[in-house]
């Protein structure tokens, strides 16, 4: 059977930022005595999604769904198992590349295979896909100063050869992350700021290259709720000042309906539901993502009156074993409901198929049979 | 009114540091009906925690209670003898579930002996009594009666946690202090594990003294609510009150700080700032360097607990 007109394939246009297609990230597990067959945790398991310029794209689950592996397999920081991703560098980073090996455009807008650079000569894009990292206690080496730590991505790059331009730069972006007066802050040492003051740090380092896309994998889950907005106001600024394109990954729907454009779910490795960040919060169509936006608290005291009703059964089964068909099947509570598509959803994996415009859906309750 | 389970009165708990004495819980003063949840709310570093170990006695050194009274079922239970306190009141009177339900559970242990052990130290069970006992627990919270057989490592996250509230229910306590008992574990699971509390407290009648960061987490559980900042209760009042009509600038400040699943989209806000150092708290209100409404009093002299309606108390200059 032909693919269905309706199933989700990226498209590359002029305002594409990024195209992850068919995504795949195992991690062996070592064989005991060198026998038996070989397990893989399939962390990752086929994602695709794009990304448009100047957007902010939510990829959102809970804790082992790959959400975190995706993130790191675009900044190419774990080894990817199969599919492409297909990025446009800036300007400055685009003239870099353009004459090392292994660089071919795939679009007139000058996109790039960024899989098919050798790691060898993959440096320059380095500079132009960042992270902002989750823990801001244990992503700042404890023995260095915030001028060190912000002055090691410069000479990493080359991007500041002498000492009196690198303070200079530091102190730029000290005050952009608003760390003012920056010669305060240059010479402490992480422990001497609090954790909103350090994330600020974090955020600084990843921006500090210039960077035109920005993976903040949950900048604000470690940080005290009533500081967690300012943070959160502060990477918009950014973005708008700096011209960036965030993927945000985050646990918290609630935020991504915020804060982002478009939001992804992913359950065990996979996208399961994809679409405008509001419409698929305030109207989940994903069994899965409806328990997930089921299980959220709200500041409502009335619930506490009323035991919820969860949509969901079991436990997330383990990556190294997923289930065959559509890997939510056993939890699935709608397909108790639907004995008819029990042997589809059992047996074949749903793609995800457009709903709406722009919204898509992989299951087999939307998806032609 | 019904019957009052615990009352906490002028409650001081200090911290004798190296570097100076660390003020984490400073006058705070609760009340409890049987039968009636609480939620102490507040980041951080805000003393909810310490609390929570002031009222089961297990405050870890250098902390000492230095202050005030602790009034369980009638009986002032801070002028008891260690000894005593041990045999009559925690776990039997007042039991707590631990912070990081992963951590909690000695990996070397069963499931069923962690059960039994409270039953056969209070109760003088015998091993077989107390494993008996220990099956109908695990019923009652959700776990098959085979996994008293199972180590910690063979549970997932959501399991530890529903052992860890067994532990807590084994004496049928009146009272149950439940220290974040959601952390670290997913939101489906988390939403589980509240549906739990709601049950118990529901069926067995159970007071709950829920501590959390999260007012959202809150709100699904306490008929009341207690909001502490730099070891003082700011506001505190039936939830259906502080929810709707918060009056403390800092409870307005954490109201509006978090993002909602439906409805209009506002521009969240946070509060500038960070919480103080409780070695040197500002004096005045501590909250006033923080406040956008801070007056000239507010920097001198501290707010008075104001009722601003039935059974709704706020300590600010702004009410007063």
């Amino acid at each position: 059977m032909a693919a269905a007109p309706n199933v989700y394939t990226p498209r590359i246009d002029k305002e594409t930022k990024l195209v992850v297609s068919g995504l795949k990230v195992y991690f062996p597990l070592r064989r005991l005595f060198l026998i038996g067959p070989r397990l893989h945790v399939r962390a990752v398991d086929g994602v695709s999604f794009d990304v448009k310029e100047g957007e902010v794209f939510a990829l959102a689950g809970e804790s082992g769904c790959g959400k975190t592996t995706t993130g790191k397999a675009i900044l190419r920081l774990v080894d990817i198992t199969s599919g492409s991703i297909i990025y446009k560098p800036s300007e400055r980073i685009s003239k870099v590349i353009s004459t090392v090996p292994g660089y071919k455009k795939v679009s007139e807008y000058g996109h790039v295979n960024i899989l098919s650079i050798p790691e060898k000569y993959y440096k320059p894009l380095r500079q132009d896909i960042q992270m902002i990292w989750q823990d801001p206690y244990g992503s700042l080496n404890p023995r260095r100063t915030i001028f060190e730590i912000l002055e090691e991505p410069l000479d990493i790059h080359k991007l500041a050869l002498s000492r009196d331009e690198r303070i200079e730069i530091v102190a730029k972006i000290l005050e952009d992350v608003k760390l003012t007066p920056p010669e305060e802050f240059m010479w402490r040492y992480p422990h001497m700021l609090s954790g909103g003051q350090r994330q600020r740090v974090v955020i600084a380092r990843a921006l500090i290259t210039k960077p035109s896309l920005v993976v903040a994998d949950e900048p604000v889950s470690m940080i005290d709720v009533s500081l967690r907005a300012e943070l959160l106001q502060l990477m918009m600024d950014l973005k708008k000042a700096y011209g960036l394109t965030y993927i945000f990954i985050t646990h918290d729907l609630a935020l991504a309906r915020y804060i982002s454009n478009r939001l992804a779910i992913m359950y065990l490795g996979k996208i399961v539901e994809i679409g405008d960040a509001r419409k698929v919060v305030e109207d989940p169509h994903h069994p899965y993502a409806r328990a997930l936006v089921e299980a959220i608290p709200e500041p409502e005291p009335e619930r506490r009156h009323v035991i919820k009703e969860l949509p969901i059964k079991g436990e997330v089964p383990s990556p190294i074993n997923v289930p065959p068909g559509c890997r939510f099947h056993p939890r699935c509570v709608v397909l108790d409901q639907q004995p008819a598509l029990r042997s589809l959803c059992t047996s074949k994996e749903p793609p995800l198929v457009e709903v709406s415009p722009g919204r898509y859906v992989a299951c087999w309750l939307y998806a032609k049979k | 009114m019904s019957e009052t389970l615990l009352e906490v009165r002028n409650v001081k708990t200090y911290f004798y540091t190296l570097r100076g004495v660390v003020r984490a819980v400073d006058d705070v003063n609760l009340e409890l009906s049987r039968g009636e949840s609480l939620g102490i709310a507040g980041e951080s570093g805000c003393g909810k925690s310490t609390l929570a170990f002031t009222i089961i006695r297990l405050i870890p050194p250098p902390g000492r209670m230095v202050g005030g009274s602790i009034v369980f079922q009638g009986v002032d239970i801070t002028k008891m003898s260690e000894e005593e306190f041990r045999q009559k009141i925690r776990w039997k009177g007042i039991s707590m579930i631990f912070q990081g339900a992963m951590n909690v559970l000695n990996p070397v242990i069963t499931v069923g002996d962690h059960l039994a052990e409270v039953l056969m130290l209070h109760k003088n069970y015998t091993k077989k009594e107390a494993l008996a006992e220990a099956a109908k627990l695990l019923q009652m919270v959700g776990i098959e009666p085979r996994r008293l057989k199972s180590y910690p490592f063979e549970l997932s996250g959501g399991m530890k946690q529903r052992v860890v509230i067994a532990m807590a229910l084994a004496l049928n306590p009146p009272l149950v202090i439940a220290d974040e008992p959601t952390t670290a574990l997913d939101v489906v699971v988390q939403a589980q594990i509240m549906n739990l509390l709601k049950k118990l407290k529901r069926e067995l009648k159970t007071s709950i003294i829920l501590i959390s960061h999260d007012l959202s987490l809150i709100a699904e559980l306490a008929d009341k609510v207690a909001v502490m900042y730099a070891g003082k209760i700011v506001e505190q009042g039936l939830s259906d009150y502080v929810y709707k009509t918060p009056k403390h600038p800092y409870t307005q400040g954490l109201l509006g700080s978090i993002p909602r699943l439906r409805g209009e989209i506002r521009d969240l806000t946070w509060i500038p700032g960070v919480p103080p150092d409780l070695r040197y708290p500002p004096p005045g209100c501590r909250f006033h360097p923080r406040c956008k409404y801070a007056m000239e009093k507010c920097k001198k002299e501290e707010p008075p607990v104001i009722e601003v309606e039935k059974g709704h108390y706020v300590a600010c200059w702004l009410y007063a």
